[in-house]
């Protein structure tokens, strides 16, 4: 059973277009691909998850949704199978990438387009704010 | 009595660490944001704190998913930069005050505010790209010409603390510094923010006008902003946005009336809007 208190305050950020909040839900969801993206803060890990990417991740319990969104540098469905971006910081700075790089591709433009779209200020909040409001 | 003079507040982006680490720092994309830290680095060196108290969050770097701590605090000697995937910063360690953390994690935890003690952690670059900011690019075998408390506040894992939380957090980390018999000076930090979206169809967000708003607030009347829900920081700035609650920490340990030393606002700094404030107590 809910509570109506709390459910409120979930239900508030589930209204806000293009985004997911990294709640305790998501966070058992996302625990043990979470923890995989953890273990590549250490350098043998790297090397090993490297050499054999489908072999490294056997340890890890992950679901099959989650084991293949990594093998596939999905970002969104590993974000969606419970995975927050600080944890997945990890694994596409092990690939040698940025924050900026990613965050390119979960909004499905171009590196350039997205850069641009920054230096000319960011991405406007008007029309992002309400999937319920699409007009604020 | 140790006392607390000043509060700063800075974003702490990672694309900050790789520009000083490659030596960007001179590329026209880059030159403007150091630039914006002239002024801070000349202000912190003639300040000469004893005492740096670093609010900033955890990025998944020294606590993993199995752990969650709400407010915590760094009461080990000394605190490496972590590796975040690509090996640790090439900056100094920092050197930490365990005698004043411990007293001020007993004195909050006696007051009511329940504070996570860590004994040992790597610190990401939540710390290191503020303390690069206000006190320079420093090498590895150079050293921080103070020491450094970490005060991690969860904003990773939803629900973090509210905004109020935050604010009485700082009024109660003042009230410890001030009971500490030795005579320090106590510059406080809060960090993270502005605007920002790293995640989802949205990455990218940024509103000027809001972090404006929210500059003028920290100064004039940070109270009316601690009033600021969850909901509104990010739908208004972005899901990452939602770490100026820990600017709000900061404020909360400073004077009701402060005088506003200097601010920078700029757009962009990688996927963010970069804010940086410095508060000094009347
Ligand atoms: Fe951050």
């Amino acid at each position: 059973m809910a509570d109506p208190k709390l459910s409120k305050y979930l239900d508030e950020f589930e209204d806000i277009p293009g985004t997911l909040i990294f709640n305790t839900y998501r966070s058992r969801q996302g625990f043990n691909l979470n923890q995989f993206c953890m273990s590549l803060m250490k350098e043998e890990n790297r090397k090993a998850f490297r050499a054999n990417e489908a072999e490294y991740l056997k340890q890890w319990n992950l679901t099959d949704a989650q084991r293949d969104a990594v093998l596939n540098r999905d970002w969104t469905g590993m974000m969606r199978e419970g995975g927050n971006i600080y944890f997945l910081a990890k694994l596409f700075s092990t690939d040698g990438h940025s924050f900026q790089h990613v965050a390119a591709i979960m909004t499905g433009s171009t590196q350039e387009e997205y850069a641009k779209m920054m230096l000319e200020g960011g991405r406007n909040p008007k029309g992002n704010r309400s999937k319920s409001n699409p007009s604020l | 009595m140790a006392k607390i003079t000043a509060g700063v507040t800075t974003s702490h982006v990672p694309a900050i660490a790789a520009a000083i680490d490659l030596k960007k720092q001179e590329q026209p994309y880059w030159q403007p944001i150091f630039k914006g830290y002239e002024f801070s680095k000349k202000w912190m060196a003639e300040h000469k704190p004893d005492v740096v108290i670093l609010i900033y969050n955890d990025h998944a770097s020294a606590f993993d998913a199995t752990i969650f701590p709400t407010f915590a605090i760094g009461c080990a000697d000394e605190f490496l930069p972590a590796d975040e995937g690509w090996g640790r910063r090439p900056v100094p360690k920092l050197k930490g005050h365990p005698d004043l953390a411990c007293h001020i994690a007993q004195h909050m935890i006696l007051n009511e505010f329940d504070m996570t003690v860590v004994n040992s952690m790597d610190v990401d670059h939540g710390l290191t790209v503020p303390m690069n900011l206000l006190f320079g690019d420093l090498g590895p075998d150079e050293e921080w010409p103070c020491r450094v408390i970490p005060f991690p506040i969860n904003v990773v894992q939803y629900p973090p603390p509210t905004g109020k939380r935050c604010y009485d957090m700082g009024n109660a980390l003042r009230k410890a510094i001030e009971a500490y018999p030795e005579d320090l000076k106590v510059v406080v930090f809060g960090t993270g923010g502005m605007s920002h979206q790293l995640q989802g169809t949205r990455a990218g967000l940024i509103n000027k006008e809001w972090d404006t708003k929210f500059l003028n607030g920290l100064t004039a009347d940070p109270k009316a902003l601690t009033r600021i829900p969850h909901s509104e920081y990010v739908r208004e700035t972005g899901s990452e946005g939602i770490e100026m609650v820990m600017w709000l920490a900061m404020r909360g340990a400073l004077n009701e009336d402060v005088t506003e030393t200097y601010r920078f606002y700029h757009v962009p700094c990688s996927n963010t809007a970069l804010g940086h404030i410095i508060l000094e107590n009347k």
